[in-house]
């Protein structure tokens, strides 16, 4: 091992992030200590020297806040229009990202990184605009001052006092190309201070006299270079790391952050960032969900989310487990993730529990054999993560929330204790008063399972007092003359709080499971259903249903065109189906594969949350959710649970379409070998008459003096009847042909029956010559409804048959029955009959009766009569007659419209 | 009459199939005339005035209606069509247009030469004296100028209207008449839309006239375009 190997793991993050830099703008940063010491003017310089290098420059936005000089400076360059916004009345004006990445400069100026976008922007924070301009491949140079980095945001308020809302997460930071720091000494600035060369914000005024403090701006611009000088070593450490050079580290650092429901949280994510970020390595902040932390307030719960947000822009993962026992999850992560190092915050106090099984923090120390585990202190921090949106939890996992329905359950608590003091004061003076004291707390057991937590709370104190009343001399007041009854109370109050917990914890692990099992078997459900089918438009309505009714929204899954445009869903809607979703968004989401909408921070302002659908090898739709409430999907557990359908439902998708994909592979195959078959038929039926009619001919052409009259005739016969017989065959592929390519529109109109009849007996006048003819047809001139020209080549198909395989001689009889709703056209022959079995098979294409047989036909007869019997929407079929011979059959179906009648006078 | 032989003008530009027409043509006594377009057709149709013309619907310069339009302005020279098979919308054009019948390729030289000799029969009796007093085919009798009709020596009785369209199709005896002309003829151009007032007379002229009224004689149904009287 004397040879240093670079560390595989992060040689591979190396060539992730470097693959997608590819195509990518480079983002420079402007780096400074505070306001005013100089960041737009640096910026301005170097884009004018760009400029004069020949790249192509826009000023994106650009803040002189009325500088001469910076604005001199910007003189020249090319300017993008400001988006206007009316908001209240009062103009806004913001960077048009649109606009920008339409023009698609060499290099974009945008000042001010961490500015905090109009509402309806498309994303709430300039950084995230900065990130699409430098995805479309645009050089970006901007701004930012030190206090705006999210992990120094609590470092900075604590030294300055003023502590500022509008924060960048620190990857930015990071995975900027460039950072360039501008540098000013606190005295200069000071000067430039009371020169009144420096902007500042109206809440900057108020505290200037606080902020612009000589010490606040030593310490910011330590604070600034201190950073810069982290980047620095990064860099140095990728060098060296890239070259081989024996790292510093010689194994890759993991921190895992272990973070709770309280205020602390905050804090210990931050402090995790620092120490990762000085040493260099990944970190996971971890939440364990457990049944009694489900429990929470709202507030605290919101927290969480808060906080594990926050892991996620500083840089770190965040997860989340279930679990009953924080410790073990703890533990068991950091083993299997190898971490090496875990963050938890210091235990403030120690509860009665904490005495009895230990605080968690003791717990994970103790379990940690060969991991570092590092205590943070949490206290005297204050928080100051917004209170986004209010999750009512419980609410969503129909837990009872305070409040709903509480007076009811107290009031049977407290009944309880005064059903058993009756129930005492009949067994008063034959049992034990300590009996008594049983029943009191049975009941408080009972009350505890049935009422829950704060109902048998109330029964404990009502049966201590009750007991105390009644039961204790002197009675009827709550004087005790015996103090041994004091530790009674004590005893009875205590058992009873410690039944009543964990009863009522219990009853809320019972109810958590049943929700946990109810979210199982929704996914089950949809799984189950979606397994059953490969239909593309059956999953999206199977999806759509199971979503909108356990996420209660409408719901939509929107699917790409084949140039990638997601499409609105077509074909009919089913119950909880969202419509007219708003495309743009959704594009955006497939495009991007990242969730946007309400709830998320790409689009905030719309009211429907849209989720990608991607499997590993890429996005194949959006799920687009308006939901009822928005509190409904947006606690982490239904969170995880919609993140799970949505991959579901990518899978099923993905499913789907390989199916679609495997048919049209099939399907063309098929279509394929039926081609082949046609060009063998065809050649096969064209090429036999085809040599009759070279050999007759060229006899004629060359020996026609040798021979006599009668044999010249008898060679001309068979030459126009072979070429009779090509042309037949042609004609028939002709029709098939335009029959399949929907060519030939159905062009029904009322017809007399035996008409129809009448002119295919016409056609075939010659063929039929030599076979007894008898019709069947309807007494009364009836009208009926079809495309006469088709069906008579129906009719002239079936006959044509019945003359081809029947010998001289035989039988043809033609029917016609007229129905209330349909009429039947039936032609039998006495012939030899159709081999068993063969009844299907002779609507085939290219089936024959007598394979290879001389009457010839490439078998298309019957497979044109099927497909315009079919085309007008009635059926065709053959069936043997027992006492020989065949019966074709085909119906046409004549609808609700009366024939049309004649006017009266007409009717003579 | 004069001696001399009739002239047949075909207007065909496949020289195979005028090659076979005048060899066929001129065995059965007619003389040939020959142009391989539209418009040299229109030219030689003037020049030569031939007895009749046989005119292929797809000729490389004009649309065949057209010539047949373009020559009905001065002439009413019977016309026979050459059309392709399963266009019925073409035949209709063509017979509308006035063209007297047609004939669907491919087809065999002795029902082309049958489809002549009617048309030239037909104009020889309209150029004369106007419609012949009677008519007779098989057992069928239509006495015109008495309008009376028999069945093998039984009169038969029809209504006006049925008799209208009879005499029509009597008139034109062997030619294809479209149901847009008779129904102009016998109902009134109002009546153009509805065809199945055509349908359900013809159906009822075949029952009294016809021995089986769904295998006729005379009262032949050209499938999609219109009907023909029978005269052989």
């Amino acid at each position: 091992m004397s040879a240093p190997r670079p560390d595989p793991d992060a040689l591979l993050a190396r060539v992730k992030r470097e693959e997608s830099l590819e195509g990518r703008g480079r983002l420079r940063i402007f780096f400074g200590a505070c306001a005013g010491v100089g960041k737009t003017y640096a910026m301005l310089t170097a884009a004018r020297a760009e400029a004069a290098r020949g790249t192509e420059v826009l000023v994106g936005v650009v803040e002189t806040h009325g500088r001469d000089d910076t604005a001199a400076l910007a003189e020249g360059l090319e300017r993008l229009p400001l988006r206007q916004i009316e908001r209240q009345g009062a103009m806004l004006t913001e960077f048009d990202l649109d606009a920008a990445l339409a023009r698609k400069p060499g290099l974009i100026l945008v000042d001010e990184l961490a500015h905090t976008n109009a509402p309806d922007s498309r994303h709430p924070k300039r950084w995230q605009d900065v990130q699409e301009l430098l995805a479309g491949g645009i050089n970006v140079y901007t701004t930012l001052n030190v206090q705006h980095l999210e992990s120094l945001n609590d470092v900075v308020g604590q030294v300055t006092g003023v502590r500022v809302w509008e924060t960048l997460p620190d990857k930015v930071f990071d995975q900027a190309d460039d950072v360039e720091l501008v540098d000013l000494p606190p005295e200069d600035l000071l000067e430039r201070l009371g020169e009144g060369k420096v902007y500042l914000a109206e809440q900057a005024i108020r505290a200037a006299d606080n902020f612009f403090r000589k010490g606040n701006l030593i310490a910011l611009r330590e604070l600034a270079l201190r950073r810069t000088a982290d980047r620095v070593d990064a860099q140095m450490r990728d060098y060296r790391e890239e070259k081989g050079i024996s790292a510093a580290w010689p194994v890759a650092e993991r921190l895992l952050v272990a973070v709770g429901p309280g205020e602390e949280g905050e804090h210990l994510v931050r402090a995790t960032r620092r120490m990762a970020a000085s040493m260099g390595t990944v970190w996971t902040a971890l939440y364990v969900e457990t049944p009694a932390l489900l429990r929470l307030p709202e507030a605290e719960r919101d927290r969480i989310l808060r906080t594990l947000r926050l892991a996620e822009e500083l840089g770190g993962k965040s997860v989340v487990v279930g679990g009953g026992d924080v410790a073990g999850e703890v533990l068991g992560f950091a083993h299997a993730q190898n971490v090496s190092r875990i963050v938890i915050g210091r235990p403030k106090r120690r509860g009665w529990r904490g005495w009895m099984v230990g605080s968690t923090a003791d717990r994970i120390t103790s379990g940690a054999d060969d991991i570092d585990v590092a205590l943070v202190s949490t206290g005297g921090k204050h928080a100051i993560l917004a209170a986004g949106m209010i999750v009512r939890s419980r609410d969503a996992l129909g837990i009872e929330s305070p409040g709903k329905r509480r007076w009811p359950r107290y009031l049977a608590g407290a009944a309880m204790p005064a059903a058993i003091t009756i129930v005492g004061a009949a067994m008063h003076g034959r049992f034990e008063l300590s009996n008594i004291v049983m029943l009191y707390l049975l009941g408080v057991v009972i009350v505890a399972i049935r009422l829950g937590r704060g109902p048998s709370i109330l029964a404990v104190m009502l049966s201590v007092a009750a007991f105390d009343f009644f039961f204790v001399p002197p009675y009827l007041t709550f004087a005790v003359s015996d103090t041994e009854y004091l530790i009674t109370f004590a005893v009875m109050l205590v058992v009873g709080l410690v039944i009543s917990t964990l009863a009522g914890q219990v009853r809320l692990q019972a109810r958590i499971a049943g929700y946990r099992e109810q979210r199982a078997s929704a996914l089950y459900d949809m799984s189950r259903e979606m397994a059953a089918t490969e239909k593309l438009v059956e999953i999206v309505r199977i999806a759509v249903r199971h979503v909108s009714e356990v996420f209660a929204s409408q719901a939509a899954v929107l699917l790409p065109d084949g140039n990638g445009r997601v499409r609105h869903p077509r074909g009919e809607s089913v119950a909880g189906s969202l419509h007219g979703a708003d495309l743009g968004i959704a594009q955006w989401v497939y495009d991007h594969t990242q969730p946007a909408g309400l709830g998320t921070d790409t689009l905030a302002g719309s009211d429907t949350h849209f989720v990608p659908l991607a499997t590993p090898t890429g996005p194949i739709g959006v799920l687009a959710l308006l939901p009822a409430n928005s509190r409904r999907i947006f606690v982490p557990e239904q969170r995880r649970l919609l993140d799970t359908f949505a991959a579901l439902i990518a899978l099923a998708i993905a499913r789907a379409q390989l199916a679609d994909e495997a048919r049209a592979a099939q399907l063309a195959a098929e279509t394929e070998s039926l081609r082949n078959a046609l060009l063998a038929a065809i050649s096969h039926e064209l090429r036999t008459p085809l040599a009759t009619i070279v050999g007759a001919s060229s006899s004629l052409a060359e020996q026609s003096e040798a021979m006599g009259a009668a044999a010249r005739r008898e060679l001309a016969q068979s030459i126009a009847e072979e070429a009779r017989r090509m042309g037949e065959v042609v004609a028939k592929v002709l029709d098939l042909a335009r029959l399949q390519a929907g060519a030939t529109r159905v062009n029904a109109d009322w017809h007399p029956v035996e008409e129809v009849v009448g002119s295919a007996l016409q056609r075939l006048a010659g063929r039929l010559s030599k076979h007894k003819v008898t019709t069947r047809l309807p007494k009364e001139a009836v009208l009926v409804r079809f495309d006469a020209v088709l069906i008579e080549q129906v009719l002239v198909n079936l006959l044509e048959n019945a003359a081809k395989y029947t010998p001289p001689g035989s039988g043809i009889d033609i029917a016609v029955e007229a129905r209330r709703d349909e009429i039947e056209f039936t032609v039998v022959d006495d012939g030899p009959g159709l081999k068993p079995g063969q009844e299907k098979k002779v609507f085939d294409k290219f089936h024959r009766g007598v394979p290879e047989s001389s009457p010839g036909g490439a078998g298309l007869g019957l497979a044109i009569c099927k497909a315009i019997v079919e085309a007008h929407g009635g059926r065709i079929w053959a069936e043997n007659i027992p006492a020989g011979g065949v019966v074709f059959r085909f119906t046409v179906p004549q609808g609700d419209e009366p024939p049309p009648a004649l006017d009266a006078e007409e009717r003579v | 009459m004069t001696s001399e032989r009739p002239v047949v003008l075909v207007i065909e530009d496949e020289p195979q199939i005028r090659k076979f027409l005048r060899a066929s043509l001129d065995a059965q006594g007619f003389s040939v005339e020959q142009a391989e377009s539209g418009e040299q057709g229109l030219v030689m149709a003037a020049n030569r005035r031939p007895e009749a013309i046989v005119l292929d619907l797809g000729l490389p310069d004009l649309d065949g209606v057209e010539v047949i339009r373009r020559l009905r302005e001065w002439s009413r020279v019977p016309i026979i069509v050459l059309s392709a098979r399963a266009q019925e919308d073409d035949k209709i054009r063509a017979l509308d247009a006035g063209a007297d019948d047609y004939v669907v390729k491919p087809f065999a030289v002795g029902e082309l030469l049958a489809r002549l000799r009617v048309a030239l029969r037909h104009a020889a009796t309209a150029d004369g004296t106007g419609a012949p007093a009677s008519i007779e085919a098989g057992e069928l009798k239509i006495d015109l100028g008495a309008r009376r009709i028999s069945v093998s020596g039984k009169e038969v009785h029809l209504t006006p209207t049925e008799y209208r369209l009879l005499a029509e199709l009597a008139k034109h005896a062997g030619k294809v008449l479209t149901q847009r002309y008779l129904l102009k003829e016998v109902w009134g151009p109002g009546y153009v839309e509805r065809p199945h007032y055509l349908r359900i007379y013809m159906a009822n002229l075949r029952r009294k006239l016809e021995a089986d009224p769904a295998q006729p004689r005379r009262l032949l149904t050209e499938t999609g375009v219109g009907y023909r009287f029978n005269l052989e």
